[in-house]
């Protein structure tokens, strides 16, 4: 019998455990009663848990992130949807002003603001530059809020958990490129991301890859291209980018001297870099190497021939990682 | 309700209208000492906070609301402890008329540990989970979309509460403040919307930001039914949210309430900023004072027998004392620990 599920019925998984054992959780948002926006993700969630635990809103970005900051300042953990993270940008000053501060302007009186915004990535198919942005780097700049990236089937649904149960304001980003991917899973149980750490997925000597969510895949499947080639990856999933915990990625490239980092968002004060900068502070006085992906400095395009040459491939990834890799060993 | 969107403010917005004494014969004589006594507490601290700000010792900015002291008296007359309110740059008023704690305002303005939001809000980050009062900030309709999903927890949790939103004319023109709105309308949110119309927002004159000075306008827009009222008469405030409050917990669904007033000092700080301001003058000043919500009520009281000269400055010596008393603890609390800066940051 094949009990995998997918990324996206794993979030589903998510919901239906943390709506069925816990009352205080509800999730707001728009697209939420039409499966045309949020994929299988939240599929039957308002015939399973009634329409009064998940609220289609208004087209109301900032009004119904605020709502639920709102809610949770009164107990609630309420998860805000946004069906593409572009859109989520017009709730930028409920997000960064209001809950990432809000604990910390107030003394920390009063109730936490338990609320998790999830944004989707939902990229490519022409879509162009405002149906295509993932902006994890600029959330992950914001003291108080906790930025999540889950690239595993198993982390889409527990990372989805963790973050409700987290007594902060949360960003959980989750990309529809991962939605076919699949696993067997446990049974969910209760989770918090504190303590949470990035998880090595696969070990070897010779390079460190780092990702977060897509960029995961893209390494891991690099990585097993490059084995034919006899170098071995340690590959590191972030999983939680912010607060950053990079002690793994300290210990993998005071092994392999060379630290590739893939980052489905820009370069310039990103991500990779800030990932780069963290561990050059850490390190030790040896020689290493650095390099990361990203994607050109420029809007994602439309049309099909120029997205071709927008988003990383893998081949981008092994290519500069022998490229790396040579440059170490000349 | 009238789909008339161009009726403006008219008498309400002139200065020289509503300055006679108030018609109190409808409220008993207990809650006139007590609007008496938050209104007086309320004008009092702030003078004390101006004067703390001339004198170098409060830093940060502080937003002051003397001659505004009915609206959050007359409001919070009908709240309570277990209801939601959420406040704006310019909340002293709102924290004290709901019963919160004065010396931890003092200290907080000073940025002392011991402040109502530990030293680390100043002016303009108040919070008091205690008396209901969830928190101000700066941001101008940013608490607005907060308000809302409280008043969403309210409808949730169903025991009666309601969620009251305070926000300036200035609010009313970000579109936090129109989602909001229309999310309170559709979903039937139990929210009192305030708005405390003072006719300037910052430096700049209504006449000057919007077509039209009468902001209610936009409540009938999104269907919500409102009230517009002189918001220097403590009564006619206390008599029309207690009716508005009333509805909305029985389910009526969200109200808006727009109160016209005119603050006594500038924006932000102790000077009256008639220089700054586009059409503020003197002479507007002058006599919006006339239209002062505390002189009025008194000579009400004062007419009507329940109060004389010498009992009023009792009550006002009174008070007074408490102010000082304040002060003078919180210029000797400590500031906070400096690990808070760390601490604060994450649940763990």
């Amino acid at each position: 019998m094949n009990n995998k599920i997918n990324y996206g019925e794993a979030i589903l998984q998510g919901f239906q455990y943390l709506l069925s054992n816990h009352s205080n959780v509800f999730t707001i948002g728009q697209g939420l009663w039409s499966p045309w926006y949020v994929g299988n993700s939240m599929r039957d969630l308002e015939k399973d848990f009634g329409k009064d635990r998940v609220l289609d809103t208004p087209v109301s970005e900032q009004g119904c992130t605020g709502v639920a900051l709102g809610a949770s300042l009164c107990g609630y953990r309420p998860i805000v949807i946004h069906p593409r993270v572009d859109f989520l940008i017009l709730a930028v000053d409920q997000i960064v002003n209001q809950a990432a501060k809000w604990s910390h302007m107030l003394g920390g009186k009063g109730n936490r603001p338990t609320v998790t915004i999830r944004g989707i990535v939902n990229r490519g198919g022409e879509q162009g530059a405002q149906h295509s942005q993932v902006l994890h780097s600029w959330f992950a700049h914001i003291p108080g809020l906790r930025v999540v990236m889950p690239a595993t089937v198993q982390d889409a649904r527990d990372l989805l958990i963790a973050s409700v149960l987290t007594d902060d304001p949360v960003v959980y980003i989750d990309d529809r490129w991962l939605y076919d991917e699949e696993a067997v899973l446990p049974p969910p149980v209760d989770l918090t991301l504190i303590g949470i750490e990035p998880n090595l997925l696969r070990e070897g000597d010779h390079v460190t890859l780092v990702g977060a969510s897509y960029s995961v895949k893209l390494c891991l499947q690099a990585a097993r291209q490059l084995e034919n080639e006899n170098i071995n990856s340690d590959v590191i999933d972030l999983r939680v980018i912010s607060p950053l915990n990079v002690d793994k990625i300290v210990q993998s490239v005071s092994k392999t001297r060379c630290l590739v980092v893939v980052d489905g968002g820009w370069g310039p004060c990103g991500l990779a870099g800030e990932i780069i900068a963290a561990v050059s502070e850490r390190m030790g006085p040896c020689q290493y190497v650095t390099s990361r992906i990203t994607l050109p400095f420029a809007p994602a395009p439309t049309s099909k021939v120029l997205e071709d040459i927008y988003y990383p491939k893998v081949e981008d990834v092994v290519s500069r990682v022998k490229e790396q890799f040579n440059k170490l060993n000349q | 309700m009238s789909n008339d969107y161009s009726e403006r403010l008219g008498d309400l917005s002139d200065a020289t209208k509503h300055i006679g004494k108030l018609n109190i014969t409808s409220i008993a004589n207990e809650k006139l000492f007590s609007y008496m006594e938050t209104m007086l507490l309320i004008r009092l601290t702030e003078q004390a906070i101006a004067k703390l700000v001339i004198d170098g010792h409060i830093k940060c900015p502080c937003h002051l609301a003397v001659g505004q002291e009915a609206i959050p008296t007359g409001i919070s007359d009908s709240l309570k402890k277990s209801d939601y309110v959420f406040g704006n740059h310019r909340s002293h008023g709102h924290y004290l008329a709901l019963g919160s704690d004065l010396d931890n305002l003092l200290a907080e303005v000073l940025g002392k540990a011991t402040g109502c939001s530990g030293g680390m809000g100043g002016s303009m980050h108040l919070g008091s989970p205690e008396t209901g009062f969830l928190g101000s900030v700066p941001i101008v309709a940013g608490t607005i979309p907060v308000a809302t999903g409280a008043a969403l927890a309210a409808k949730m949790s169903a025991k009666g509460q309601i969620a009251v939103s305070y926000f300036g004319d200035g609010s009313t023109e970000e579109g936090g403040f129109h989602e909001s709105m229309n999310i309170a309308a559709v979903y039937n949110l139990p929210i009192l919307f305030v708005c405390e119309n003072n006719l300037y927002s910052s430096h700049l004159d209504i006449n000057l930001r919007q077509p039209n000075d009468k902001i209610s306008r936009y409540a009938k827009a999104h269907c919500i039914k409102s009230k517009v009222l002189d918001g220097n008469d403590v009564v006619s405030v206390a008599c029309c949210a207690n009716q508005l409050i009333g509805d909305i917990r029985s389910g009526a669904g969200p109200a808006f309430l727009e109160v016209i007033t005119y603050r006594w000092l500038g924006h932000v700080g102790a000077d009256e900023n008639i220089d700054v301001g586009v059409r503020r003058s003197q002479k507007d000043l002058d006599a919006w004072k006339k239209r002062d919500p505390i002189k009025r009520l008194k000579e009400a009281m004062i007419d009507n027998g329940l109060l004389d000269l010498t009992s009023l400055e009792n009550m006002n010596l009174e008070i007074q004392e408490r102010v000082d008393r304040a002060v003078r603890k919180a210029m000797a609390a400590p500031y906070p620990s400096k690990d808070v800066l760390m601490n604060l940051v994450y649940s763990g």
